[in-house]
């Protein structure tokens, strides 16, 4: 189930075709931080009832471990939306993601909707979490009031393939026409205090576009990346973890603020000089990040190799 | 709920069973096709007969191709063939979901 | 009475075949007296013969032994060619002794024994019809299962005593002198006919390519042969390479290979001079491909590859990572075609491979190895003979053997379809629990509890969490639920040798 949005890592978003049970059964053993099943463009018109009913049924009997759930419902302008919010809702489904979300009415509209279905299916109000797709130039451009149109929202995610259409361009190696978008997306979600997915990479044979890609949008702050295959999970992991330099100064800042607690002292030091609340919070990611990359032990002593 | 047409949901790819479900007059009838029958024939049948009285279906013939599916994926595909079947996709069976 | 992996063994046919209960996977050092084949003398100027029919009118009896070797696979000729002679000429009761049957061989075995040419069978393995066959009881006589190593044990003590071993090779000159190397239908290593042509009393040859006196290099020689036969083809070159060479992009195959990477990478084995050895399969080729990039990135060195050979393997032989290979069959052409290029890949017999009653064989100084299983239990007792419905599908082949590995690791997902893998008693037993010490699946891996050393070594490895394999067995049951426990006769279809020879477990004719 959901935890709380600062404790979360979510490099990882990994999509799920949801008519598939090979897949859905299985989609637990990758190590992903986000499960992703997908109700969308993954599944044909003729199987939109019968992916419904296989997620919701996997949700309800499968243990995926510690992974945040995430289904993509179909869009608001569909025949299918409010089945998929209900069933999902009624599931406990920890995030519902809204595709081609181009306003803040788009989200609040959702937020009723999932509200109405926790009610209706007796689960705790407020528990089920949302987040928006941005996929069209109108998204981009009112995507700082989509990451605040709700206390539910945990992110924002780019969804490239339909918004490089609508601004008349395509992917090319360099992402330079994803720019603009990427940043928009980016600040929108730190000035909500969400996190920020960065677009999926298609082509698996491409493994140095790959890497060169996500270190680029780990450079920029997104917190991770939607992935279409298992085979990437790792590949992202290993661009977000810490070194051992930092590993080592988020160690020394952590004593820090334990040895101001013990003290009683609102004030952190640490070799004599003020340490600021954003390096706590630096700090903090670090350990969680090297905690969830295996190189520090339960204790956050760093393992040597 | 009633049988109106008959109706199949599920595919024959692995870990998946395809269920066809057509009007029957003697209960729950199952013709089952499955490389784990000897180990799991009772189970999946059992899946499918207790999914359909929960949809107030009580007499049907089914017609089920497993490959090698678990239960919650029989369940699934089960409820889509029955609700197929008796023409209420547009309203899921949420006390049976 | 029950031998000590807890399997009851039918008393009446332990005593008639003289039987002992598996007890240790220990063999000590016991002395053994080895057996000698009979020569007939010649000075090798007739041995060429213009047909199968007249050589088997010259070899073959009523009640014989007779053998062939597999390195075909599922492009051999030769063995229906020979037994549709064998049969056609109403020749009864015979002893079945190949290095393993293949699908190709199914009709006619099932033929033959119908029509009661054969009676008793020994092999490594059987699959589809035949081992279906088998196991509802077509064949009176159990059949018994030998590994590489055993089948070389048992011929060498004269408890397989071949009359006459009908082996096809894609070349031989009118003496004799034959490799798997040249020729059309070419496969590498003849690691398993080595055997036969050793100690057969008499030792025919089949192929398809006569070629000048005398022809090297000879790894079968002209002092072992009795009999030349040229045949129009001998096998299907397309169908002799397994399709092992397909790297797979099945993402779960691909976690399980990582995962193992990783078990073999942070073990105390993985240093400068190391072995290994990793069979076939779409995992154990990624895991092949895996450990070339750590080897490179730690500037380690193997000192030899062992055992079925795959090109990944002589690719990293060429690519200097490894020093040797050791190479009892050729699983792609690929391996095979480098073969006679690179004399740093050397092949091997079976008694070499795999032979416990040996003066050392090359199993013995194996640090890792990587092992499929069809079912693991509880103890880590392995099942790569019988599939989960109680049918005969499988081979031993070298599994009993090379698990006598430093570091013996059993790569299989938890569960196949709706099948688990782990289970609380595997179906058949036929590699002890005690020769396997690390189990990986794609949700984890368990360690058998006798190698605690290798539990530091192998904790904190990044996404890689130890189970007890209870734990393993109770979550794939979790997923799958609990099976319908199989209906068996008490009938014995099958006996499973331990590679001392001992029993380990049989099978039972399945109840339908």
């Amino acid at each position: 189930m959901a935890q709380k949005n600062e404790e979360r890592l979510r490099r990882t978003m990994m999509f799920v075709p949801g008519n598939n049970p090979a897949m859905v059964k299985d989609a637990g053993i990758y190590g992903a931080d986000s499960i992703m099943f997908d109700l969308e463009d993954a599944v044909s018109m003729a199987e939109k009832d019968a992916a419904r009913d296989l997620v919701y049924e996997a949700i309800q009997s499968q243990d995926y471990g510690n992974a945040e759930l995430v289904v993509r419902v179909n869009g608001q302008d569909t025949p299918y939306y409010n089945n998929d919010v209900k069933a999902m809702v009624k599931a406990g489904i920890d995030v519902v993601r809204l595709p081609k979300v181009e306003d803040a009415q788009m989200i609040q509209t959702l937020e009723k909707d999932v509200l109405a279905a926790e009610k209706q299916f007796g689960r705790e109000e407020g528990s089920t979490h949302v987040m928006a797709a941005i996929e069209s130039a109108k998204g981009v451009l009112n995507v700082a009031e989509i990451a605040a149109a709700s206390d539910r929202m945990i992110g924002v995610a780019l969804s490239a393939e339909d918004y490089t259409t609508d601004m008349k361009t395509h992917r090319y190696p360099d992402g330079a026409e994803l720019e603009f978008a990427r940043n928009m997306v980016l600040h929108a979600a730190r000035a909500a205090g969400i996190a920020a997915f960065d677009t999926v990479f298609t082509n698996m044979d491409d493994t140095e576009g790959f890497y060169r890609e996500t270190r680029y949008i780990h450079q920029l702050g997104f917190d991770g990346k939607s992935l279409v295959n298992p085979r990437q999970i790792s590949m992202v992991n290993s661009v977000y973890e810490p070194t051992q330099k930092e590993i080592k100064n988020a160690q020394n800042v952590i004593t820090a603020i334990e040895e101001a607690r013990i003290k009683g002292s609102g004030v952190i030091s640490m070799n004599g000089q003020m340490v600021d609340r954003p390096v706590v919070l630096r700090a903090q990611r670090v350990m969680r990040l090297a905690k969830a990359s295996n190189l520090v032990d339960e204790e956050g002593n760093y393992i040597e190799k | 709920m009633e049988i109106k047409e008959t109706a199949i949901a599920g595919t024959l790819e692995s870990s998946d069973i395809q269920i066809m479900l057509a009007k029957g007059a003697n209960g729950i009838e199952i013709d089952l096709e499955s490389d784990v029958k000897k180990q799991f024939g009772q189970q999946i049948e059992s899946v499918i007969t207790t999914t359909l009285n929960q949809l107030g279906i009580e007499s049907a013939s089914v017609k089920a191709v497993d490959k090698g599916a678990l239960d919650c994926v029989i369940k699934a595909r089960t409820i889509a063939a029955a609700q197929r079947a008796g023409q209420t996709t547009d309203e899921p069976a949420w006390e049976v979901l | 009475m029950k031998n000590s992996v807890n399997r009851e063994l039918p008393e009446d046919i332990m005593n008639e075949l003289d039987y002992k209960g598996f007890e240790s996977t220990e063999i000590g050092n016991p002395e053994i007296q080895r057996v000698a084949p009979k020569v007939h003398v010649s000075t090798g100027d007739n041995k060429v013969v213009s047909s199968i029919e007249d050589v088997v009118k010259k070899t073959v009896k009523d009640g014989m032994t007779i053998s062939f070797h597999h390195h075909f696979r599922n492009g051999d000729f030769v063995f229906n060619k020979v037994m549709r002679v064998i049969i056609d000429a109403g020749i009864q009761d015979l002893t079945l002794a190949p290095s393993s049957l293949t699908g190709v061989m199914n009709d006619m075995v099932i033929e033959a024994i119908k029509k009661g040419t054969i009676t008793n069978i020994t092999s490594s393995g059987m699959r589809g019809s035949l081992g279906d066959f088998v196991s509802h009881g077509g064949l009176k006589n159990p059949v018994i299962f030998r590994s590489h190593g055993n089948r070389a044990r048992a011929i060498e003590h004269g408890d397989i005593k071949i009359d006459v071993a009908f082996l096809g090779v894609p070349n031989a000159d009118r003496l004799g002198n034959a490799n798997g190397m040249n020729g059309n239908a070419v496969f590498g290593s003849l690691g398993y006919a080595l055997m036969d042509a050793q100690y057969a009393n008499s030792v025919v040859l089949l192929t398809d390519n006569i070629v000048p006196y005398p022809n090297t290099p000879a790894s079968i020689k002209q002092t072992q042969v009795d009999y030349v036969v040229e045949v129009d083809k001998v096998g299907d070159p397309e169908k002799i390479g397994s399709g092992a060479t397909r790297f797979t992009k099945d993402p779960k195959e691909l976690k399980i290979a990582e995962t193992v990477n990783k078990v073999i990478t942070n073990s105390p084995y993985f240093k400068n001079g190391f072995s290994f050895q990793t069979g076939t399969g779409g995992a154990a080729l990624a895991v092949t491909r895996y450990l070339r990039q750590e080897m490179i990135d730690n500037k380690i060195k193997a000192s030899f590859a062992l055992g079925g050979i795959t090109k990944p393997t002589t690719d990293l032989l060429e690519e200097g990572l490894v020093e040797k290979v050791m190479d009892v069959q050729d699983f792609d052409k690929g391996a095979a075609d480098f073969m006679h290029t690179n004399p740093k890949q050397q092949e091997i017999d079976a008694s070499w491979y795999a032979d416990p009653d040996n003066k050392g064989a090359m199993v013995d100084q194996l640090d890792v190895v990587i092992l499929s299983a069809l079912e693991i239990d509880t103890k880590f007792n392995v099942n790569v003979m019988s599939g989960s419905d109680g049918v005969i599908r499988g081979a031993i082949g070298g599994h009993q053997d090379a698990s006598t590995a430093n570091l013996t690791i059993i790569s299989a997902p938890l569960i196949r379809g709706r099948i688990a893998t782990v289970v609380p008693d595997v179906t058949t037993v036929v590699t002890p629990g005690d020769s396997v010490d690390v189990l990986v699946t794609e949700y984890g891996i368990a360690i058998n509890p006798k190698r605690d050393d290798l539990k530091k070594a192998l904790s904190n490895i990044p996404g890689v969490p130890i189970y007890d394999i209870s734990e393993l067995q109770q979550m794939a049951e979790k997923r799958v639920g609990k099976p319908t426990p199989l209906q068996f006769t008490d009938r014995t279809v099958a006996m499973i040798e331990y590679r001392d020879g001992s029993i380990i477990d049989t099978i039972k004719q399945v109840k339908d």
